[in-house]
C-alpha cells in the first residue's frame, strides 16, 4: 500500500510540471554542460567574470539587468570581484538619477540600468524564466534529470540564428528555431572572437554563449551556492537524526512487536 | 476525551493541583498525547503528523515572508526579488514556503487516499472526514491565492482563469466575479484581498485541524484491519492499543525525518522544479502565456474542468434540458466543484459494512483504478486541452464520478468480503510474534 502510493505520488510529482511547459521554445535546446549543475555544482568564478564582460560589451547595448545591484558583483558565490574591482567596474556606468533629474556616475548601491531598447527584455531573471527541457510525454523527467534548462536555452538561442531574415510591418525579424515563434526581433550577435578575454580563455561562439548564459544564471539565482550549502547541511543533519530516530523506534517497539513472523 | 478507557492525568504536586482546579490544560495535553492508538497502524498513518509539520512550516515561513512582501501590483514582484536577493536567508524562506505547499499537498493526497482505502470515513468517523474535506477546500483556496502573490505571469493569468469560473454561473456569475476581484479584472484590489485572505485562511485551517483531531480522538483511530479497539476495560484495550506517546510520536518523527531529507534536497538542489518558469516573468495583462496551467496539485481538477466540452452528449443534454443555461463552460465548473463535493457525501455513498479495503476483493480493483485515474488526470491536466487529451480527461472524469456514485454504492451490495480478524490484537499478531506469550525479545536498557 505504502509503496504503491509513494510510487504514484512520485509519478504525480514528476508529471506535474513537465507537460505544462511543452509549448515554449519550438526548436531543439542543446544540453550544454555548466559547472553549476547538479547538487555538487558550483559557479565558476572566472566564467562568471567572463560572462560579465560579454554582457557589458555586447548584451548591454540593448538589454538591462535592473534587478541586479552593482555591489552584488563583489558578493561571495558570484563573480566575486574584489571591492576595488567592483567599484572600478561600477564607475564605468552612467545611470539616470530621478532625484537629480540627471545622469550621474553609478555607485555600488545602484542597480544596473534598464535596457536601452524597449523591445529588449530585462535579462535579470531570464535564466529562470525559460525552460529548455520538456517531456518526454509530459512526464517532466527531462527537467528532473537535466534541470529546467534556462541557461541551456539562452546559449542555444544565441547560437541558433540562421541567415534568414524577413521584414514585417516595418520591423526586421531574424529566423531562430529555438525562439518560441521561430522569428526573433534580435539580430544575431555572436560570430566568434566577439570579445577578448583577459585570462586567455577560448572566445569561440559556443564558449562566449556559455559564459554569458552562466553569468545570467547567476543574475537570476545569486544565492545558489548558499542554497546548495544549506541543502547539504540540512540533508546531512536530518540523515543523522533520522538514523537515531530509526534506532529509537526499533528499540521502543521491540517489546510490543516480539519477533517478526517471516 | 477518548471513548477508549485509559489512564487519565492525576495532578500530583501542589502546583499541579492548584492549576488543575483552575485550568486543566496539563490534563488536556496529557490525555491528547496518551490517547490509546491501535498498535497495528501501518506507515500510511504517518501523514497526519507530516501535515501538522507542513502547516507549521508554512505558517512560520509565511509570517516571515509577509514581513518583507509588498501586496501592490507595482511592487509585489520586486519585493519577492528583494526577499530572494537581499533579505537574510530570504531565498531559503521563500523556497521552503513555495515547495512547502507541494509537501503539504503530497501529504494531504496520501492522507486522503489512505482514508479512502481503509474506509476511515465510515461510521462513526463521518464528522472527522467532513472536517477533513473542509480543511482540504481551505488548503486549495489558500494555495491558489498564495500563488497569485508573487505577481508573475502565471499568478496573474491563473487568477484570471480561476475567478473566471465564477463568471460562468448564469445571471449572478459576473457580479460574483466582480465582487471577488474587487473590480472588473484582476488588479490591485484583487492582490490585496488575496494577500489578506492568504494570511487569514491558514489560521482557519489550524482551527479546523484541531477540531479534526478532536473528532477522531472521540471515536478513536481507524486502523488497517478496520475493526475497533475493544473497550470493555483498560486491560482489554491495552491488548489492542498503545499510547500515542511515545510509540507513535517516535515512529511518526522517524517518518518525518525521511520525508524531510527528500524535501530539503528538493529545496536545496532543485527548488524551481515544481514551479513554472513563466512566474519569473512579471505579470502583464497584455500578454497571455501560451499555456495557462495551475500548480501540479490542482491539475486533476483542472482536467475535469476542461473535460466537458460542448460536443459531449451529457453537456448537450444538459444544455437542451435547461434551455441553454447550463452551457459547456458552466457544466465544467459544476463538474469540477462536484468532483470535490461528492467526496463530502462519501460516508453515505459507500454502502459496504466492511471498513478496510484489505478485506474487500472487488473494492481493491476499483480503488487502485481510482488511484491510477488520479495520476492520469494530473497528467491530462498538464497537457493542452485538445485532441486525445480531452478524451482521456473525459474518461478519467467519468470514472471519478462513477467510482463515488455507482461503484461504491453497488459494491456494498454485491461484494462478498473476506473474513475479518476478530480483534486488532489478532491482526497484529498475524504480522508479528505474540510478544505477550513469552516469545518476546525484551528491550535491554542502553549499555
Amino acid at each position: 500500500m505504502l509503496k504503491k502510493l509513494t510510487i504514484s505520488a512520485i509519478a504525480a510529482l514528476s508529471l506535474g510540471t513537465g507537460g505544462a511547459l511543452a509549448a515554449e521554445g519550438g526548436g531543439h535546446v542543446t544540453n550544454f554542460q555548466f559547472p553549476f549543475e547538479g547538487p555538487f555544482g558550483k559557479y565558476d568564478q572566472a566564467q562568471l567574470q567572463r560572462g560579465l564582460q560579454v554582457f557589458t560589451e555586447l548584451c548591454s547595448a540593448c538589454h538591462g539587468i535592473p534587478r541586479v545591484p552593482f555591489r552584488s558583483l563583489a558578493d561571495p558565490g558570484g563573480p566575486s570581484l574584489s571591492e576595488e574591482a567592483m567599484i572600478q567596474y561600477t564607475e564605468q556606468w552612467e545611470i539616470f538619477d530621478p532625484e537629480l533629474e540627471d545622469w550621474r556616475t553609478a555607485k555600488p548601491t545602484d542597480h544596473f540600468p534598464e535596457g536601452t531598447d524597449a523591445q529588449a527584455p530585462d535579462l535579470s531573471l531570464m535564466a529562470k524564466a525559460r525552460a529548455g527541457f520538456h517531456g518526454p510525454g509530459g512526464t517532466g523527467l527531462n527537467q528532473l534529470l537535466n534541470g529546467m534548462g534556462g541557461p541551456e536555452y539562452i546559449a542555444s538561442y544565441l547560437l541558433a540564428f540562421t541567415d534568414e531574415w524577413k521584414e514585417e510591418a516595418g520591423s526586421v525579424y531574424y529566423e531562430n528555431p529555438v525562439f518560441s515563434t521561430g522569428w526573433s526581433a534580435m539580430a544575431p550577435v555572436l560570430y566568434g572572437e566577439d570579445v577578448e578575454y583577459a585570462d586567455g580563455a577560448p572566445n569561440d561562439r559556443v564558449s562566449i554563449a556559455k559564459d554569458v548564459s552562466a553569468f545570467l544564471m547567476w543574475t537570476a539565482e545569486p544565492k545558489m551556492m548558499a542554497r546548495k550549502q544549506a541543502g547539504f547541511i540540512s540533508v546531512i543533519f536530518l540523515t543523522v537524526l533520522t538514523v537515531l530516530l530509526y534506532l529509537t523506534n526499533k528499540r521502543l517497539w521491540a517489546p510490543i512487536k516480539g519477533r517478526k513472523k517471516s | 476525551m477518548s471513548g477508549i478507557p485509559h489512564d487519565h492525568y492525576e495532578p500530583k504536586t501542589g502546583l499541579e493541583k492548584w492549576l488543575h482546579r483552575r485550568l486543566p490544560v496539563v490534563s488536556l495535553i496529557y490525555d491528547t498525547l496518551m490517547i490509546p492508538t491501535p498498535k497495528n497502524l501501518n506507515w500510511m498513518w504517518i501523514w497526519g503528523v507530516i501535515l501538522f509539520f507542513a502547516l507549521v512550516l508554512q505558517l512560520v515561513t509565511g509570517i516571515i515572508l509577509a514581513m518583507h512582501y509588498v501586496p501592490h501590483v507595482d511592487m509585489a514582484f520586486a519585493s519577492v526579488e528583494h526577499i530572494m536577493r537581499n533579505v537574510n536567508a530570504g531565498h531559503m524562506m521563500r523556497y521552503l514556503h513555495s515547495n512547502g505547499a507541494s509537501l503539504f499537498f503530497i501529504a494531504v493526497y496520501l492522507h486522503i487516499f489512505r482514508g479512502l482505502y481503509y474506509g476511515s470515513y465510515k461510521s462513526p468517523r463521518e464528522v472527522t472526514w467532513i472536517i477533513g474535506m473542509l480543511i482540504y477546500l481551505a488548503m486549495m483556496a489558500t494555495a491558489f491565492m498564495g500563488y497569485v502573490l508573487p505577481w508573475g505571469q502565471m499568478s496573474f493569468w491563473g487568477a484570471t482563469v480561476i475567478t473566471g469560473l465564477f463568471g460562468a454561473i448564469p445571471w449572478i456569475g459576473e457580479p460574483i466575479q466582480t465582487w471577488l476581484l474587487g473590480g472588473p479584472a484582476v488588479g490591485n484590489a484583487t492582490l490585496n484581498r488575496f494577500f489578506s485572505l492568504h494570511y487569514l485562511l491558514p489560521f482557519v485551517i489550524l482551527g479546523l485541524s484541531i477540531v479534526h483531531v478532536w473528532a477522531f480522538h472521540a471515536t478513536g483511530n481507524n486502523n488497517p484491519a478496520g475493526v475497533e479497539v475493544r473497550r470493555e476495560s483498560k486491560e482489554v484495550a491495552k491488548k489492542d492499543a498503545v499510547s500515542f506517546w511515545p510509540y507513535f510520536v517516535i515512529k511518526d518523527l522517524f517518518a518525518l525525518g525521511v520525508i524531510l531529507i527528500v524535501f530539503f534536497a528538493v529545496v536545496g538542489f532543485m527548488p524551481n522544479y515544481l514551479g513554472h518558469p513563466d512566474n519569473y516573468v512579471p505579470a502583464d495583462p497584455l500578454v497571455t502565456p501560451a499555456h495557462i496551467v495551475p500548480e501540479w496539485y490542482f491539475l486533476p481538477f483542472y482536467a475535469i474542468l476542461r473535460a466537458f466540452t460542448a460536443d459531449v452528449w451529457v453537456v448537450m443534454l444538459a444544455d437542451w434540458l435547461t434551455f441553454g443555461i447550463v452551457d459547456a463552460k458552466f457544466f465544467g465548473v459544476i463538474a469540477m466543484f462536484g468532483s470535490i463535493l461528492v467526496m463530502v457525501f462519501l460516508p453515505w455513498l459507500d454502502t459496504s459494512s466492511v471498513r478496510s479495503g484489505r478485506y474487500r476483493p472487488m473494492f481493491k480493483w476499483a480503488f487502485w483504478l481510482f488511484a491510477l485515474n488520479f495520476v492520469v488526470l494530473t497528467w491530462a491536466g498538464a497537457m493542452p486541452a485538445e485532441g486525445v487529451y480531452t478524451v482521456i480527461a473525459l474518461i478519467g472524469s467519468t470514472y471519478w464520478f462513477a467510482y463515488f456514485l455507482i461503484i461504491l454504492p453497488v459494491l456494498g451490495v454485491i461484494e462478498k468480503p473476506l473474513p475479518l480478524p476478530a480483534t486488532i490484537e489478532e491482526d497484529f499478531n498475524a504480522h508479528y510474534g505474540d510478544a505477550g506469550a513469552g516469545s518476546a525479545v525484551k528491550a535491554t536498557p542502553a549499555e
